[in-house]
């Protein structure tokens, strides 16, 4: 092997592939200094939705448990920030491990119980968790949540002596997160924990019996999965610098659920896109507004008719007969 | 003794699939268990690998609680069912299959097992790149076998690997299957072709609705009356084979024998 002069084969393998990523960057990159205010904003969304989709995309893309709560465990996030800032003066953005911690520890304590159910039922339970959190945060338990009206005041988050106050300081914080998950998350989906996860998805039984540890992995699943809403709850914590209940509906899950199915079960760049098109559609439409809700649902039952598996499934380099290539 | 079911009961709610079974494997022999549908041979070889909780009784193997212990140590530590139906997994490739087999084990293992398996069946290294659900029956078997030499068993466990099969196949599958134990893998094997399966087996169990009504050495069962009626097709077989014969010498025999 020659060491001298070894180039890097992944440039000339796939120069498609990195042009397009290349592209995709330098487009995130420049779009806030030649859009409106208004649309760096939706841009922030965009890069928030991600972030919940790729954390949802674990639990239900990787390992295909059903999760119809996950706007819980966002909730969890974003309150361990409000409150801690607001009461204790923590700054927000030291809080951002904290939060994925919180959101974490909680999914483990919620989901130990409940990991063993399968398919709609657990989806049921992910329903009532949902639904519970929201309940108990209304109720406002020892004066902490502030009931309906949330907590107001949170301080403004401070990077490195810059203050984040703007949309585009915003955008940029949550696209850096996204950017850093999507990597991590990329890495892991190549690791033996993401072949396992998707062992157990294809079969869980078949995969506990050639000795993949399925209690523990789905466990690591959840709790990844909600730490990363955690992340996300902090990020929108500070931005609106107030929680309430109202941010953290059904309706919210099921668009993060909506996120993962529409780019593709176990897709990361399909979650972001997925995630980028939750957001935009309804942006665009706004001049229909009464009708905007309609157009999305038709270009959802759209893509699950025309595209079953997503807008942007895995690839998987695999054959179909002996001798031709072909990638699904 | 390898393996040692002493007594085992497994109940599905009010159902009780198994009632006190006990059976046993030594050394490197294949060991069948026969039985008809809803016997409980499939719920014996979950119970033996975890997947199941049993209600009563102990399985050891090599001194070890096996009923205490969670499937996934189970396969870990050799035990390897291979399941009804192959279930192999569909959409990864055949590669990837049989990575799946060596879960946990050390890479260089994986790769040594994997040309094993491949000097197996040779048909699956031409398809390894293959998706494991557009290969044929047959082929799915052999991967799900092959899979589960990965680990390099000490005990293998085998559920109808005869099941939907056409003659050709299940003849070559049960040349594995013999060529396996050769190897010193000691065979726990259910199937519901009784013939075959007493063909090549040392020991046979037979599973009447959940409990063991026979057992002995594979050739006295195979000239048992009892199972000759039960199980080998009895009267309808004798006159089928009688029909061959003189097929062969070249009369025209009727049709029903």
């Amino acid at each position: 092997m020659r060491l001298l002069g070894k180039r890097p084969t992944w440039l000339y393998k796939q120069p498609v592939r990195w042009a397009f990523l290349a592209a995709t960057i330098a487009l995130l990159l420049s779009f806030p200094f030649w859009a409106s205010r208004y649309w760096i904003d939706v841009g922030f969304y965009v890069g928030l939705y991600a972030l919940l989709g790729l954390g949802l995309n674990v639990i239900l893309g990787e390992v295909g448990l059903f999760n119809l709560g996950h706007a819980a465990f966002w909730a969890l996030g974003a309150y361990t920030t409000a409150i801690l800032n607001v009461r204790l003066g923590i700054p927000t953005l030291a809080l951002l491990p904290l939060s994925a911690l919180v959101a974490g520890g909680c999914a483990w304590l919620i989901s130990s119980p409940i990991i063993h159910l399968r398919g709609d039922y657990l989806c049921i339970v992910t329903i009532a968790l949902g639904e519970i959190v929201r309940l108990v945060l209304i109720n406002n338990p020892a004066g902490l949540t502030g009931g309906p009206n949330g907590v107001i005041g949170i301080a403004r988050p401070v990077f490195l002596g810059h203050v984040i106050r703007t949309p585009l300081d915003f955008y940029f914080l949550v696209w850096a997160m996204v950017a850093l998950c999507a990597f991590a998350l990329r890495q892991l989906q190549r690791s033996r924990i993401g072949r396992a996860w998707n062992y157990i998805r294809e079969d869980e039984i078949a995969a506990e019996a050639m000795g993949v540890d399925v209690r523990s992995l789905k466990l690591l699943a959840f709790v990844l999965g909600a730490a990363l809403a955690g992340l996300a709850g902090n990020i929108f914590a500070a931005k609106m610098r107030m929680v309430s209940p109202d941010s953290f509906t059904f309706m919210e899950s099921c668009l993060m659920f909506c996120i993962v199915l529409l780019g593709g079960m176990g897709s990361i760049p399909g979650t972001i896109l997925g995630a980028a098109l939750v957001v935009l559609f309804p942006e665009i439409f706004r001049p229909v507004a009464q009708y905007r809700l309609l157009f999305f649902g038709l270009a959802l039952a759209a893509t699950m008719y025309f595209r079953p598996g997503g807008l942007w499934p895995r690839r998987r380099a695999v054959e179909f007969t002996a001798g031709r290539a072909a990638r699904p | 003794m390898l393996l040692k079911v002493d007594n085992v009961s497994v109940s599905y709610g009010a159902v009780e699939a198994l009632k006190a079974v006990s059976l046993a494997v030594s050394g490197a022999e294949i060991v069948a268990v026969l039985g008809a549908n809803g016997a409980g041979k499939t719920t014996l070889l979950k119970a033996i690998s975890g997947l199941v909780p049993i209600k009563s009784g102990s399985i050891l193997y090599d001194g070890q609680k096996l009923h205490e212990l969670p499937a996934h140590v189970i396969a870990r530590l050799g035990v390897v069912h291979i399941p009804e139906g192959r279930k192999v997994f569909a959409t990864l490739t055949v590669e990837e299959n049989l990575n799946l087999g060596g879960y946990g084990c050390a890479k260089e293992e994986v790769q040594k097992a994997k040309a094993r398996v491949f000097q197996l069946f040779p048909v699956l290294k031409e398809r390894r790149r293959q998706l494991a659900g557009t290969l044929s029956g047959g082929e799915q078997q052999m991967l799900a076998i092959g899979r589960g030499l990965m680990r390099s068993p000490k005990l293998m466990l085998l559920d109808e690997p005869s099941l939907g099969l056409a003659p050709l196949l299940v003849d070559q599958v049960f040349a594995t299957i013999l060529q396996i134990n050769k190897d010193g893998v000691p065979i726990l094997l259910v199937e519901q072709n009784a013939r075959k399966a007493l063909s090549i087996a040392n020991q046979a169990y037979i599973l009447e609705v959940g409990r063991i009504v026979l057992a002995g050495a594979a050739r006295e069962l195979a000239a048992d009356e009892r199972v000759r009626q039960a199980y080998l097709g009895g009267v309808t077989y004798e006159r089928r084979l009688r029909a061959k014969e003189s097929r062969a010498t070249g009369n025209t025999p009727d049709p029903r024998g």
